[in-house]
């Protein structure tokens, strides 16, 4: 049962839950630390109780870094030496933020995992000191307590938090490709149980306040306060340092007891892993679990899994020597550095760079309340923006305002929102067949069909009835933007906002730029985006834009791999082994494969012979058969409703037969097939940045990851050029073009990479 | 003598913990409650902003007077009966204690929280059951714990349109017995099955049945909006305002002590007897317990464990109760021959966040009810402030002597000042009286017109807060003699 429990908490890790990450920053920190007065941490004595105060200059958040490490261990000295303090309370000063981890600055600036692990080691002995401290410490945590910091405050004798939303204890160190190196793989364990020890550090999940009290990872709940004397934010810091001070003291005076009463679950929990038989058939399945979705492609679960047998098989000195040995060995590797360079990159794509807009949007207005449309106002209602879902017709625009609805309460059932916001949030949603309303709508996005005429009548309706100031936003996926802003009477208006579906999932969006749009209209659009909680990049407008583009040629050679007879199954197990979190075969069904169709036609005719590779008689035939995907119910796969395994579509057969390609064997062992499709994929990407169509090789990196699902651990296409070698790809590229042609001709900026190895996209 | 002096010092203990001490302290002391009131008043009525709140062109509306019956903790005498025979006691004490005759009446209005659903329009049960005539019309007015101040500002507005002369204006609330419903799914079930037609479709339905179903439905105790309790969010709002649980508890002691005092001396004239079916005739309030400061200090945190500092001491606690007032057109009232005992003037209902700022309402309404009447703190003789935890009503006090507070959540320019405690709540409280949800406003009331009276002031201000994050405030003139 336990071993179940432990396995099904894991079901939720996937490749791309490896990138949420919140609040995990990084910092440089230049200044030197004076000897006297510390800059991250001042203590003060009240009564017997010292109140240490984390504040690191000049950041919106504490990281654990090398001077706040020594200057912890300064105070700490003296706290433990002073005749006159009992016990200490461990606060940060700044709102919103305990310790958000270690300093990732720190790490990548070691060359050698000795020294890593020597980063590791000198945390783990601070850490245990603090664990074995007489003087009882309470850590009074409000807001991120991540990673290290995290560590620290299991160290504690005592945790109080406040049950702020901001409040959140996590593990995150597996979604950078590193373990917990400062104690957390040996603690936790103990404090919440083996279960849900690996389930916090294989998914690196945030915990919210209320579910660390009930996990017994905190002591002791503060609810926030409204405004009184104070800000709100303000006082409840305050208050939390108060009530942290009386439990110090009670503690202190042994009135207290740090211990936990263990509920009947947990005590038969730890009964259960008091058996060694049963704590083996945990790890065996945990093991399993990871094995299958990680496809061991990351190593980090795998190791977390070991550090933590470790510890508990043969003793902590193993375990911390382990841990610490680890921890270095995984910061040297291409796929921490890949998930680094990501997490950095998101963080980038976090901000608006084109400033504040002259007036922020309020009032949205929606075009189509298709997936698309609807998805966009589920991602806005609850941000506080009023949204018009308009649509021609009751049904189409019902389907929508449920899909809103639906999205919202399914957040209540995972009791991330109350009934009762959910409602205030709906309200935000007006659903009509007409454009009442427009004239006080600040933006307007338009989510209908992909047809160029189409969107010429719309935004020529629009423009009607629109105030000048109104922002027109066109969520299309290729048709580029300069084209549909051609009949508008105001093109430094109109931009592109190409969302992903489905839109409360992906995470990207892709804003596109025309010669004509104006900055004021990319940071209107760009701030709707961060309202929305997406993560962005801003590209130039162009056939298929960037993310689209990139895909297009890999498309076209799934379409020639499997005309050349290898099978969806077998393709879709090679491109997922590869890291691909969608295999290519369902991703067209995904997709659609009219979709797929229309932008193979599109962006066929645009570039011609590089785009060229599968024959478009695969799709069209499909089609011509009513095979449009997932949403057809038929595809490469047949889909069913409450049905989760897929069968195979066996009409597609006779199509795939009779438009069957000879293939040729020395490009076509399954490593080949990987990287037929990869190095396309990788080509246009870098022809993209070549071409300005790409402003950075970050952007890039996260639009390909987080758009289109290239694999994470490869960083994105650029960071993989980077880290497997430009040379090696050119190769690759050379091998087979001159199997294939022109489509694998490398671009020139790829060769400028290979021809000087110390040309990097990031430095 | 004695007890004045065990008040004074105890007043004066309390100030020294409040915010804004010196400029209390100062007048106070120089002002000490023995001294007669008579002087006060004459002086007091000289420096008035104004004379009189009346309006021209517009009905003077009076309140002749009102009683409640007593106010008892919940599960005590009145625990068997049913909210209307509550509000039928009072409307009788008040025909009693008025003459009025039962056929002048235009109009009955009653507020209620918790509803009885036998009895869901409780004013006119009750006014039936009183002998009132059965053409006079009833409805009942719900708006929380503020529930009877909306009753009687419907009287006043009623009068003073001309729609009405005479209005009875009323409150209820019993807490000894609340509803308790079915789950809803067996709600469902019980409903389906009225509908089934055949024994297949009974046995259908009842096969449907599961044991959970019949787990009860409690009323909710929480705010709808936020889920919180309102003593959860009293002891943050406290928390909030750094109110100490010492403070707290003095404040309950002071309301327990005042309201002794205030019964001891017969002040409550407003109370009238009850002779309950079955019992003894209930005389007075039974929930005035003062207490000492260390065995308050003994009682656990109710709300926020196990460091929170609302307690059952220092909140007002569940009650049973009804009020009613006898609301007219002045001219109506002098041509019946009454004297009036004070004029109801400008109101005011305030709502803000129910979640941060539930119990600020007085807050919110008191600089707005006294802008609108064009007075200021000076001009109030007595202040009667609906007191449902200590910790709100010093968080109130300290919020009305906060500029920050003025100026970042209520956007005015500055404080209004908080009311000097020598005439605030001086008679007791809720907390020491008892808070019938829906029968509190007229008690209220009563208490300002009856001290106004007593003490020879003009001007009195009602506050109180709500669930909802709602609130009201009420200028009181006393009836000249």
């Amino acid at each position: 049962m336990v071993a179940s429990r432990a396995v099904g908490s894991l079901s939720r890790f996937t490749a791309s839950r490896m990138l949420r990450c919140p609040g995990y920053i990084c910092r440089n920190f230049t200044r030197s630390s004076a000897l006297l007065t510390r800059t991250h941490i001042n203590y003060g004595v009240k009564g017997d109780v010292a109140v240490i105060r984390i504040n690191s200059p000049n950041s919106k958040v504490n990281t654990l870094g090398q001077e706040l490490h020594s200057e912890f261990i300064e105070v700490m000295n003296e706290v433990w030496s002073s005749s006159q303090i009992r016990s200490a309370v461990l606060i940060s000063s700044k709102p919103g933020c305990f310790i958000a981890g270690a300093d990732l600055n720190m790490l990548t600036a070691c060359t050698t995992s000795q020294e890593v692990t020597q980063i590791s080691q000198e945390a783990q002995r601070m850490f245990e000191r603090v664990e074995k401290s007489t003087k009882p410490i309470v850590a009074a945590i409000n807001g991120s307590c991540l990673g290290g910091g995290l560590e620290l405050a299991i160290s504690c004798q005592y945790r109080i938090a406040t049950k702020d939303k901001k409040t959140v204890l996590g593990s995150p160190e597996v979604l950078l490709g590193i373990l917990p190196g400062a104690g957390a793989t040996q603690r936790l364990p103990k404090m919440v149980g083996v279960p849900a020890a690996f389930d916090m550090m294989l998914t690196g999940r945030g915990i919210r306040a209320d579910r660390a009290k009930k996990m017994g990872l905190v002591d002791q709940l503060v609810e926030p306060l409204g405004p009184g004397i104070k800000p709100p934010e303000e006082r409840t810091i305050e208050y939390l340092e108060e009530v942290a001070i009386t439990f110090a003291k009670g503690l202190a005076d042994k009135k207290i007891s740090p211990k936990r009463d263990k509920g009947l679950v947990e005590k038969l929990t730890s009964y259960a892993m008091s058996i060694p038989f049963v704590r083996q058939q945990i790890y065996k399945k945990v093991e399993e679990k990871v094995r299958k979705q990680t496809k061991g492609l990351y190593p980090a679960p795998l190791k977390i899994i070991d550090v933590v047998k470790t510890g508990i098989e043969q003793g902590s000195d193993a375990g911390y020597l382990s841990e610490s040995q680890k921890f270095g060995e995984l910061a040297m590797t291409k796929e921490s550095k890949a998930l680094m360079g990501l997490y950095r990159g998101q963080t980038l794509c976090k901000k608006n760079k084109f400033g504040a807009p002259q007036k922020e949007v309020k009032q949205l207005a929606i075009l189509g309340a298709g997936l698309m449309g609807a998805g966009i106002a589920q991602v806005s209602v609850d941000k506080g923006l009023q949204t018009i879902l308009k649509d021609a017709t009751l049904a189409a625009l019902g389907r929508g305002q449920q899909q809103v609805f639906r999205g919202l309460n399914d957040k209540v059932k995972k009791k991330a929102l109350t009934s009762f916001e959910r409602d205030a949030f709906f309200s935000n949603l007006t659903g009509q067949l007409d454009y009442q309303g427009f004239e006080k709508a600040d933006m307007v996005i338009e989510a209908v069909f992909e047809d160029l005429s189409l969107k010429h009548k719309v935004l020529k309706e629009v423009e009607a009835v629109i105030p000048d100031r109104c922002v027109f936003a066109s969520n299309t996926s290729a048709l580029p933007i300069s084209e549909i802003a051609a009949v508008s009477k105001r093109p430094e208006k109109v931009i592109g906002m190409h969302y992903f579906s489905p839109v409360d999932k992906m995470q990207l969006l892709e804003i596109i730029t025309t010669q004509k749009t104006s900055k004021d209209t990319t940071a209107s659009a760009v701030e709707v985006g961060l309202k929305q909680g997406k993560v962005i990049i801003v590209v130039k407008d162009g056939p298929g834009f960037y993310t689209t583009r990139c895909l297009a040629p890999m498309m076209s050679e799934v379409i020639r791999i499997l005309q050349e007879g290898v099978g969806p199954k077998k393709l879709d197990s090679l491109t997922t082994s590869f890291g691909f979190p969608v295999g290519a075969a369902t991703l067209v069904d995904e997709v659609g494969v009219d979709v797929a169709k229309h932008v193979a036609e599109n962006l066929g005719k645009v570039f011609g012979e590089r785009f060229a590779g599968g024959s478009l008689e695969v799709l069209k035939q499909m089609i011509s058969k009513g095979f449009l995907g997932r949403k057809s119910g038929k595809g490469f796969y047949i889909y069913q409703e409450g049905v989760k395994n897929k069968n195979l579509n066996s009409d597609i057969n006779s199509i795939l037969a009779s438009l069957k390609v000879p293939s040729q064997p020395d490009v076509s062992s399954d490593e080949d097939i990987q990287y037929r499709l990869v190095t396309r994929f990788v080509n246009e990407a870098v022809l993209c940045l070549q071409e300005g169509v790409l402003a950075t090789p970050t952007e890039g990196d996260i639009g390909a990851v987080f758009g289109l699902g290239f694999p994470p651990c490869l960083g994105g296409p650029f960071r993989f050029v980077d880290l497997y070698g430009a040379q090696k790809i050119v190769d690759r590229l050379r091998k087979y073009e001159a199997a294939y042609g022109k489509q694998f001709t490398p671009c020139q900026l790829l060769m400028d990479h290979a021809s000087s190895p110390n040309k990097k996209f990031y430095q | 003598m004695n007890q004045d002096l065990r008040m004074t010092s105890l007043l004066t203990y309390t100030l020294k913990n409040l915010p804004s001490t010196s400029q209390w302290a100062l007048r106070f002391s120089m002002r000490p409650l023995s001294c007669s009131s008579q002087l006060q008043a004459a002086t007091a009525v000289q420096t008035k902003s104004k004379q009189t709140l009346a309006k021209p062109n517009i009905r003077n509306v009076v309140v002749v007077d009102g009683v409640r019956i007593p106010f008892l903790l919940s599960g005590t005498s009145y625990k068997d009966l049913m909210p209307h025979d509550l509000a039928r006691a009072a409307l009788s004490g008040l025909l009693h204690r008025t003459s009025v005759p039962k056929d002048v009446v235009d109009y009955i209005i009653f507020g209620t929280v918790i509803q009885e659903v036998k009895t869901s329009n409780v004013a006119r049960e009750a006014a039936l059951g009183a002998g009132f005539s059965d053409k006079t019309p009833a409805h009942t007015v719900t708006m929380a714990c503020i529930s009877s101040n909306q009753a009687m500002t419907t009287a006043v507005s009623l009068i003073a349109s001309g729609q009405c002369d005479v209005v009875v204006a009323g409150g209820v609330e019993l807490m000894s017995d609340i509803p308790i419903r079915h789950s809803r799914r067996m709600r469902k079930m019980m409903l389906d099955l009225s509908k089934a037609k055949t024994l297949g479709q009974r046995l259908s339905l009842i096969s449907k049945f599961r044991l959970n179903f019949l787990s009860p439905e409690l009323p909710a105790v929480a705010e709808f909006s936020t889920n919180e309790t309102m003593g959860h969010s009293a002891d943050r709002l406290a928390a909030a305002f750094a109110i100490s649980r010492l403070e707290q508890d003095e404040y309950a002691l002071r309301s327990h002590s005042l309201a002794r005092k205030a019964q001891d001396e017969g002040l409550l004239s407003d109370v009238v007897p009850f002779k309950v079916p079955g019992k003894d005739t209930v005389t007075q309030d039974n929930g005035i317990r003062p207490s000492s400061l260390e065995q308050m200090a003994k009682l656990k945190p109710a709300f926020i464990k196990p460091y929170g500092t609302v307690t059952a001491a220092n909140s007002s606690f569940l009650t049973d109760g009804a009020s009613a007032v006898l609301i007219l057109a002045e001219e109506k009232a002098l041509a019946m021959g009454y004297k009036p005992k004070a004029y109801l003037r400008d109101f005011m209902y305030v709502s803000q966040d129910p979640k941060d700022q539930l119990l600020l309402g007085p807050t919110y309404a008191t600089p707005k009810v006294l802008e609108k009447a064009g007075l200021t703190m000076n001009d109030i003789d007595a202040f009667e402030f609906h007191e449902a935890f200590s910790g709100q009503i010093l968080a109130n006090l300290k919020a009305m002597d906060s500029d920050w507070f003025a100026q970042n959540y209520m956007g005015r320019k500055a404080k209004v000042g908080s009311p000097p405690l020598e005439k605030f709540n001086i008679w007791g409280g809720s907390l020491s009286l008892g808070h019938p949800f829906g029968a509190t406003g007229c008690r209220l009331v009563m208490a300002t017109a009856n001290r106004l009276q007593k003490e020879g002031g003009q001007y009195g201000l009602v506050a109180a807060c709500a669930a909802g994050g709602q609130g009201h405030a009420m200028i009181v003139e006393a009836y000249p003699k």
